[in-house]
């Protein structure tokens, strides 16, 4: 059903999908002499919900390290929005409009939620810190514009009530939220998600899973998430990239990947020879 | 905007009271809703604005006079502007409880008929559509939260705001028939219906008037004192009686300003923001609060524990004689005014209630410790009795006549009379219409004199004139001897204790009453912590002979306060047994408002209570438990009767039969 055509596809619920935002070509990466990731390829389209999953240590999370710029494989290509990427410091990622998650929670502990989610908009900060010690003016206008941001965001993600605790003193579904969040406030062009299910009950999976669908309709962003929980995965994501010992075995709709043969054996185990 | 004036001179009618407020003090604040971390504000010339633009879009959707439109959402000023909108063209609001499962609300719907529903997010919307695949009846959903709608076939849907834009733009073209409409409305036309939340079959609609909401308003309003200067915060159900008097009636007949909540989870925060001078929460809110005061205050440095200790005894001594206005000694008060600048003042500012002039709890019963504690701090808290087919006001408590055991003598206008049995009537100008669609239950519930039947048993004190509400009036019974037993009456005394989570009575028929209890695990098992008892489980720790011992201490101060009451003094515990497992509805021992179903429970546990009434004084009983996931099990447990003293009664047994 996946017209492969350079403009897109209309997905089973109606979106449009639109051209390829990244394009992996043949990624290789090696840690010494480990393989994490065997020439793989594949891409990410405008608005998708695109998943990696596979089986423990598959090489997800150095897949999405990959794309955020982290790792820098030692061979093959990253394209983002028809250019080839160079090898670029994490910030600059960040300016390019790729946001992400982590699996282990990166918040400030000690900070309140709300300014945990303000640092997310610190690529819309012009002012220096000179200008902001004195605040009046220039600082507080930005602040007062960022802070609106912001709450437009603690409101889309129902945080409202945590706005002022401590992060340290959150359960940990919140957390996840709480992270989502910052991830959101710098308006992402690419939303990268490490497991942003894992170790929640079936409750919170629900919200999280609602948060994601809403915000890849209510502001358009494409989202890439690595995922344990099939369900979760064939539910969500538009399109699926499966992973096993650093190679890619599947790709396809959740449908087509849930028929994969290569996928079953990998999920359900047979002996590698 | 041209407005007949019909309706201004008589305001008989809400909207009548809107464009009285609009032109009279059109600049007060008449609606604040925190929204991104600000509250946003609409005065009542705003207000008046924002209802006409969204009558003439339902106008423009084609709503007929007569229909009804429903309205599912939390507490939002978009949400009671549709009701005030729905009135002005003639239809009838109906709001609904938001948390009503699919099923609920189609009964509802159906019943009603409601042709228009608007729903305050997709949540609803997705109810609604569920619905209407069975019901064909809706026309039109509107909502006001945009969020994850765009995909949705908007051929009969659209967002509030674009109706009311809508109306806007097309005001040229209804502003006659609007005006036309508005001037129709009577005082005995429908101004809302509300459906009881219905503990015995199906819900009931109950319609209520213009006029029983504008005579409600205007004699609890008078009788308050209220001006158009208070600040409530409306975060209580919109399809409760309740806030539908003191969130639109109350609130348009003084021009009082309502202050929406950001969400739910928000509310103690917005509380505390507002700082509200007219307040309303059940006894559970001011329990919560009253519990996280106390334990904070465990966590404070030594200084301020004694500091909030001297000063609270000193409350309790005199707090509640200074509110009521009683002679209070010099000394006393100038204390208690130390104590309101060290501890009550910033404490009351804390919990939200620095501005509070007057407070009400209902619906059930409070504790008198908690009740107390409130009042000592200089709170104002008073409480009512009321109904929703009374349109909330049958008694209330006068200031400097506040108890906590009686809910106040008759609001004005309100006649009472008690029958044999025990059981309150009422009659009122709040006494509603009907209820719609069913005039058997009509019928049965108000006589054609307009006496209307509570339900409860109660009686009339003497001395004072206060009622005081005793039980629900089928669960009400005679002893043996004749004499009255009110098992809730002696189960809320009992549950009044922090250690006791649930109490069962029995006795009805009997020659004395024996008693179930469920230790509350948390206050227990924090107790037990502290002293050093180590248990394994609930059973274990229930049936622990210290337990045991402070139970019985607390049911022998109950049986004292019992025997005060002459009603009621044999309804004293004889004996009772601390069960091995707390009362569950998965069991189907209690209903999920954790109500006790006393039959089953009777049923059940049948040889326990035969131990109770023989004598014995151990019991070995097996009981069948449901787990959460639905398999089930049985726990087995030898139960220790425990023997409580008694204070000797003798008059009363001269009275019935």
């Amino acid at each position: 059903m996946l017209d492969a055509s350079d403009d897109g596809y209309v997905t089973e619920d109606g979106r449009k999908i639109g051209g390829v935002v990244m394009e992996m070509k043949n990624i290789t990466l090696r840690f010494g002499g480990v393989v994490a990731i065997k020439d793989i390829s594949f891409d990410i389209r405008e608005g998708e919900i695109r998943a990696i999953i596979g089986p423990n240590g598959a090489g997800k999370s150095s897949m999405l390290n990959v794309i955020s710029g982290f790792y820098i494989p030692q061979e093959g290509e990253v394209w983002f929005h028809g250019a080839k990427r160079p090898p670029m410091k994490p910030y600059e990622v960040a300016r390019q409009g790729i946001a992400r998650t982590f699996q282990n929670i990166a918040l400030f502990e000690g900070m309140s939620v709300l300014d945990n989610v303000m640092t997310g908009r610190l690529n819309f900060m012009k002012t220096n810190i000179l200008q902001q010690a004195i605040w009046r003016g220039k600082a507080e206008a930005e602040e007062v514009e960022n802070r609106e941001a912001v709450e437009k965001i603690i409101d889309f993600l129902e945080i409202q009530h945590i706005r002022k605790t401590p992060v340290a003193r959150l359960p940990y579904g919140l957390k996840k939220r709480v992270e989502l969040a910052r991830a959101l406030a710098a308006e992402p062009k690419l939303l990268l998600l490490d497991e942003p299910m894992a170790g929640m009950n079936v409750e919170e999976k629900e919200d999280m899973s609602r948060f994601i669908l809403d915000v890849n309709d209510e502001f358009g962003t494409t989202i890439a998430l690595i995922e344990h929980d099939m369900g979760v995965v064939m539910d969500l994501s538009d399109r699926v990239v499966v992973m096993d010992y650093g190679k890619k075995i599947g790709d396809g709709t959740p449908d087509e990947v849930r028929n994969n043969q290569e996928v079953i054996d990998a999920y359900l185990g047979v002996s590698h020879d | 905007m041209a407005q007949t004036q019909s309706g201004a001179e008589g305001m008989h009618s809400l909207p009548a009271l809107l464009h009285r407020n609009a032109t009279q003090f059109g600049d007060a604040p008449a609606y604040r809703e925190k929204e991104f971390g600000i509250w946003q504000c609409w005065t009542w010339a705003e207000t008046a604005a924002e209802i006409r633009a969204l009558a003439l879009g339902f106008l423009e959707l084609g709503v007929e006079k007569g229909d009804h439109i429903a309205v599912i959402g939390r507490n939002r000023p978009a949400h009671y502007w549709s009701m005030v909108a729905a009135q002005m063209v003639g239809a009838v609001p109906v709001p609904l409880y938001q948390d009503a499962v699919a099923e609920e609300m189609a009964y509802v719907l159906e019943h009603c008929g409601a042709k228009y529903v608007v729903c305050g997010d997709q949540e609803q919307v997705d109810k609604v559509i569920e619905i209407q695949q069975d019901l064909h009846q809706v026309k039109h959903i509107l909502y006001t939260d945009k969020r994850g709608m765009r995909k949705y076939d908007h051929s009969q849907m659209n967002a509030l705001e674009d109706i009311m834009a809508e109306g806007r733009a097309g005001h040229h073209r209804f502003d006659a028939e609007l005006d036309r409409r508005i001037a129709e409305i009577t005082y005995d036309d429908t101004c809302v219906m509300l459906y009881t939340s219905g503990t015995t079959g199906k819900p009931k609609g109950v319609v209520l008037s213009n006029r029983n909401v504008i005579e409600s308003a205007r004699n609890s309003a008078e009788f308050d004192h209220l001006t158009r200067n208070e600040d409530i915060l409306s975060y209580l159900p919109m399809a409760w009686v309740g806030d539908f008097i003191f969130s639109v009636g109350q609130a348009y007949w003084c021009g009082f300003c309502v202050n929406c909540p950001e969400s739910a989870d928000t509310m103690m925060t917005d509380l505390r923001e507002i700082g509200p001078t007219y307040f309303f929460a059940p006894p559970r809110v001011f329990e919560t609060q009253l519990t996280n005061v106390m334990i904070r205050m465990e966590d404070a440095s030594p200084l301020k524990k004694r500091m909030f200790r001297y000063f609270m005894d000193h409350a309790k001594k005199v707090g509640g004689r200074i509110l009521d206005g009683k002679p209070v000694s010099f000394m006393d008060r100038l204390k208690y005014a130390i104590g309101n600048v060290l501890v009550y003042g910033p404490l009351k500012d804390t919990l939200g209630y620095s501005r509070i002039r007057v407070g009400y709890t209902a619906g059930e019963a409070i504790g008198p410790e908690i009740f107390e504690f409130y009042r000592s701090l200089g709170i104002n808290l008073k409480q009512l009795y009321g109904q929703t087919e009374a349109t909330v006001f049958i008694t209330v408590q006068p200031d400097g006549e506040v108890r906590a055991d009686t809910v106040g003598v008759p609001a004005p206008d309100v006649e009472l009379k008690i029958a044999e049995n025990g059981e309150i009537f009422y009659r009122s100008p709040g006494v509603f219409v009907e209820y719609y669609k069913n005039p058997e239950s009509t019928a049965s519930t108000k006589d054609p004199e307009g006496w209307v039947a509570t339900g409860d048993a109660g009686f009339i004190e003497e001395s004072s004139g206060h009622l005081r509400i005793i039980d629900r009036a089928k669960d009400v019974g005679k002893m043996a001897d004749g004499s009255m037993f009110a098992p809730k009456y002696v189960e809320n005394k009992l549950k009044f204790y922090p250690d006791i989570l649930e109490a069962v009575l029995f006795g009805n028929g009997r020659d004395r009453c024996v008693a179930f209890i469920n230790i509350d695990l948390t206050a227990v098992g924090n107790w037990a912590e502290r002293n050093n008892i180590a248990y394994a489980s609930y059973q274990e720790l229930a049936g622990h002979p210290r337990v045991l011992e402070t139970i019985r201490s607390h049911v022998e101060e109950v049986n004292k306060s019992v025997a005060a009451d002459e009603m009621l003094s044999g309804c004293q515990v004889h004996r009772f047994v601390v069960l091995h497992k707390e009362l569950d509805p998965d069991d189907g021992e209690i209903t999920r408002t954790r109500k006790v179903r006393r039959k089953f429970v009777e049923d059940k546990y049948a040889d326990i209570i035969a131990a109770l009434y023989d004598g014995s004084e151990t019991v070995s009983t097996t009981t069948e438990v449901t787990y959460e996931d639905g398999r089930k099990g049985s726990i087995s447990a030898t139960l220790q009767i425990v023997d409580v003293p008694v204070v000797p009664v003798s008059h009363q047994k001269v009275a019935a039969e």
